[in-house]
């Protein structure tokens, strides 16, 4: 009986998983030839990959809404291993790297069945982020002087990075107008990528940026072909090159080096990287899966594995879980693997389909997507966070990131593990303290009066993580949860990041988990991240200086008799029970105006990952409503929503109102109730004002009005429009 | 209290100093029931110690203990604890010796699937009768491996605390079984069971629970072995949660 209901539900999915199974694979084609080419390998590698993992991992995968791929994480030791084995014949070089890849993905597989897929765990989180940030730094150093036209450009990383300046001059002053246009279809690209965010025009983010730069590059060359007198002033040596019979032209992996050094080298960095990149996403995705299911992480890791195999033999690269995309496909409404295996089914169409257009994609577009993800990686932002953990948590970022740079991955990522062990010892004073506690089995779980207790003991760091991981991953997250740090004489700050993981995860599917017993442990900075120190909800910045809105905002509520806030911690809690929220992260709720019933207030959250993040801000108003109220999403009926309905949802039309059913698209899942709940009186008030977006939910009514921050003025009017719609209800 | 004779071991010369301070020491203490018997003696301690134990027919063996031990003692072993790994008698084992007795509030004991558990709980609640102590706690501890089934995501989850509840409910029966024909009725007596390394995880719960006493069963045998891959008795001798009673 149950089997074939998820069967149901599975079949009635399949419409939006197409759908989002389709912007993934627009988003995908562009990623998979810029990460290969990057990789130094042949474009369509990157294809492969993605159409081999998504299909192999959708099939026998343990995880629901990801998707599979190749990763940006693995550019920097692919192109390595490339270079090395090949010995500066590139072809050769990539022939052996596949080899290297299939070997990897065996690998893997071992990884999976010895459950050791937790391998990341091991590796303290800002060692990791330092690692993140040199792959980041290394495509960017390449990538950009590719984004300028200039594909010649060699030397190590920093050499690279010092020759930017000069690529920037020669671009300008170059008398080569091949080059010249390459550049500028390269920075209007970079430019693409950045400012997409920025405009929230529905029809417009249909389509993902770098399908746009896409989509624009070779509108170009058919401009300049037909309408333009000139001829194409791009060179064919910078444009995209793919084998002539794309399903014929396989690259076969050459095994003839497995026994050397540098091969055995370059297969552990592959492998290392794949699982630790596939981890981090697996883990980011799960919390953003709409339905919160829990990845049977292992299981994946196989498929992963298998996928590699099978896409090192048919020439293609690693597959990895990737998370921009998974994001993408999570945003899209993608809910099961089926998402994962249209992608790959898409990829294979276009492939096929428009192979002559992709040929005319000219390099510098593809680049400008790897420098833009490279920036993302490596940025500013990312240090800082780090910084504001600890002064210490930097040294060990700087120091992982610099010898990862200036050697390898392997040695950069030992060092990091190394450094961090040092610095705990320092802090601590007390090296015996790790030495004598290291294997004994610190944590203890028992269940007391329907609570979960978890008392850890001696310490707790990166380094015995996975016993308290373990016993965490046997409480069902609808429970409630203590973690008593009392007994610890040290908890790292990876350990704090995890458990605020954990109890945002809780939080998500209704349980509850705290922490607690780091009251008077003394912290290196006062980041909830931070060594031994107890976790705020919200860092409350009582003494900051308001801002001129926020000083109007305060005006408007002392003469609207409302109460203004800073902060809010309760609307932190009840907002995420929202469908809204579901897929998007919540990271601060400022500007609080409030009365009775009514909230108003400026929501920030972030939707999607990596290239595909965007921070959002808006400005929301929610209803406490009296009585109970029937889950629904009403909204401005447009041609946005035909496409909604065409990917499985439904409107629900009133009879008697066929305006306000022209006008609005309802839906939701009980259609009785919210008939009834949509009494005529209602639908007359929603008909005489504004259309807003509203959500509602077991906590009341969700009102949003743009994506975006609201003006003083049209927050008045939101407010008014929040007492005129509490009156009628 | 226990209406027994103390017998005081001295390992070392007699000497009048020394034995003005013994005096000294029992007249603070409350009025024995029946004369203390000092054994002076020279040598090893631990030989002499557990010598006396045999000659007597000690039923009780009780000694001071600190805390932790440090790597090198951990292998060589400090006295008390030899003397707890090798003697014939139940041993007692005080970290917090004080002057003023202090009242013992809590109880815990183990309830292992063993042959001598029937006889440690029977032990404990004559003890907590003896001790007024209100509150006995029997921990159950359940190994890991004992659950079979790993969690890997939420439909392995749900079986993986099926299992446990499972295990629960029949160590559960098990302790009944054997509290059945004890009379307890003054006693609060909870059963905890809880999931962890064997040995270890009672002292840790213990530990979190600030129990005054934990009594445990005698292990079978001990050799360097067990020392260097520690298990049960000898995780709660490296890091004493509390006094222990061990129950021979």
């Amino acid at each position: 009986m149950k089997k074939k209901n998820t069967f149901k539900t599975f079949v009635s999915d399949i419409p939006k998983n197409l759908f989002s199974g389709f912007v993934v694979s627009l988003i995908a084609l562009p990623l998979g030839l810029g990460l290969a080419l990057a990789s130094g390998a042949p474009p369509i590698s990157g294809i492969i990959a993605a159409i081999v993992g998504g299909t192999v991992v959708s099939l026998i995968g343990g995880s629901n809404v990801t998707i599979t791929g190749p990763g940006n994480g693995l550019v920097v030791v692919i192109l390595a291993a490339i270079t090395t084995l090949g010995n500066g014949d590139m072809h050769q070089g990539f022939l052996f790297t596949l080899a290297a890849i299939v070997i990897s993905g065996i690998l893997l597989i071992i990884l999976g069945f010895l459950r050791m897929g937790s391998l990341g765990d091991f590796f303290p989180s800002s060692a990791i982020q330092g690692m993140l940030a040199a792959i980041g730094i290394g495509i960017f150093a390449k990538q950009i002087h590719v984004m300028f036209g200039n594909t010649s450009v060699k030397g190590s990383i920093i050499q690279l990075l010092i020759k930017v300046p000069e690529g920037i001059i020669n671009l300008i002053k170059t008398d080569n107008s091949s080059m010249f246009y390459a550049g500028l279809v390269g920075i209007v690209s970079l430019l693409i990528m950045i400012f997409y965010s920025k405009i929230r025009n529905r029809y417009f983010q249909l389509i993902p940026a770098p399908m746009w730069i896409v989509v624009l590059s070779v509108g170009m060359y058919y401009y300049f072909d037909v309408f333009a007198a000139a001829e194409y002033p791009i060179d064919k040596s910078i444009l995209i090159n793919l084998p002539d019979n794309i399903l014929s032209n396989f690259a076969f992996p050459d095994f003839s080096k497995v026994y050397e050094l540098s091969f055995i080298n370059a297969v552990i960095s592959i492998t290392l990287i794949a699982s630790i990149e596939s981890l981090l996403s697996i883990k980011a995705v799960d919390k953003l899966d709409p339905l919160k299911r829990r990845s049977n992480v292992n299981k994946d890791i196989k498929a992963l594995g298998l996928a590699t195999v099978i896409s090192g033999f048919f020439g293609g690269l690693n597959v990895v879980t990737v998370i921009a995309r998974s994001s993408v496909n999570v945003n899209n409404n993608g809910s099961n693997r089926s998402a994962n295996f249209f992608h790959a089914s898409f990829l294979v169409a276009f492939i096929l389909l428009f192979a002559t257009e992709l040929r005319k994609i000219p390099l510098p577009a593809l680049a400008a997507i790897l420098v833009f993800t490279g920036y993302k990686l490596a940025s500013p932002d990312n240090i800082k966070k780090v910084f504001k953990v600890g002064k210490e948590q930097l040294y060990i970022f700087l120091i992982t990131l610099f010898t990862t740079i200036a050697t390898s991955l392997i040695t950069g990522i030992l060092v990091g593990i190394l450094v961090t062990f040092i610095i705990h010892i320092i802090i601590n004073k007390n090296a015996n303290l790790f030495f004598k506690n290291v294997l004994k089995p610190n944590v203890l779980m028992f269940k007391e009066d329907d609570i979960y207790y978890v008392s850890v003991k001696n310490f707790s760091s990166f380094l015995n993580y996975t016993k308290l991981k373990s016993k965490l991953n046997q409480i069902p997250e609808t429970e409630e949860a203590i973690i008593d740090f009392s007994l610890c004489d040290f908890v790292d700050d990876s350990v704090m990041e995890n458990m605020s993981n954990y109890a945002q995860s809780f939080a998500r599917k209704g349980g509850h988990l705290e922490v607690i017993g780091l009251d008077d442990s003394k912290s290196i900075s006062n980041h909830p991240f931070s060594l031994r120190k107890i976790m705020p909800k919200q860092i409350n910045q009582i003494n900051k200086v308001l801002t001129k809105r926020q000083k109007s905002i305060e005006k408007i509520s002392e003469e609207m008799h409302w109460k203004y806030d800073a902060f809010s911690a309760q609307e932190m809690e009840e907002l995420p029970t929202f469908g809204y929220f579901k897929t998007r992260e919540i990271s601060k709720v400022t500007n609080v105006l409030s009365n009775k019933d009514c909230t108003i207030f400026d929501a920030h959250f972030s939707e999607g990952k990596m290239i595909a993040k965007q921070t959002i801000k808006a400005t929301m108003l929610h209803i406490h409503t009296q009585k109970n109220i029937p889950n629904f999403t009403l909204d401005k009926e447009g041609i946005f929503e035909y496409i909604l309905d065409f990917a499985g949802y439904k409107d629900i039309n009133i009879d008697k109102h066929s305006d306000f059913s022209k006008r609005f698209y309802l839906s939701g899942k009980n259609e009785e109730k919210i008939r009834a709940f949509f009494t005529d009186e209602l639908i007359l008030f929603f008909e005489s004002n504004k259309q807003y977006h509203i959500e509602a939910s077991k906590n009341g009514l969700l009102i949003i009005g743009d994506e975006r921050l609201a003006s003083v003025k049209e927050m008045k009017a939101l407010a008014y429009f929040g007492i005129g719609l509490e009156k009628t209800l | 209290m226990f209406n027994a004779e103390l017998v005081g071991v001295h390992v070392g010369n007699k000497n009048e100093q020394k034995v003005v301070a013994l005096e000294k020491l029992l007249n603070e203490a409350d009025a024995l029931q029946k004369p203390f018997n000092a054994i002076w003696q020279g040598g090893k301690p631990v030989d002499v110690i557990l010598q006396t134990c045999t000659k007597q027919n000690i039923d009780l063996l009780i000694l001071g203990a600190i805390q932790q031990e440090n790597l090198f003692k951990y292998y060589v072993g400090s006295i008390a604890r030899k003397i707890t790994r090798k003697a014939p008698c139940s041993v007692l084992l005080l970290i917090k010796p004080s002057v003023e007795r202090v009242i013992c509030k809590h109880i815990i004991v183990n309830g292992l699937k063993d042959l001598k558990t029937e006889e440690t709980i029977k032990t404990s609640i004559f003890i907590s009768k003896k001790l007024n102590c209100k509150k006995l706690t029997i921990v159950e501890e359940i190994k890991q491996e004992e659950i079979h089934v790993e969690v890997n995501d939420d439909r392995s989850l749900r079986k993986v605390n099926i299992v446990k509840e499972r295990i629960k409910n029949r160590e559960d029966r098990r302790v009944k079984n054997i509290l059945k024909d004890v009379d307890c009725d003054s006693l609060s007596i909870n059963t905890q069971s809880i999931f962890g390394k064997r040995g270890y995880s009672i002292g840790h719960y213990a530990k979190v629970k600030r129990a005054d006493l934990l009594i445990m069963n005698a292990p079978t045998k001990l050799g360097l072995l067990d020392r260097i891959f520690p298990h049960d008795l000898e995780y709660i001798l490296s890091e004493l949660p509390t006094d222990v009673l061990i129950v021979k």
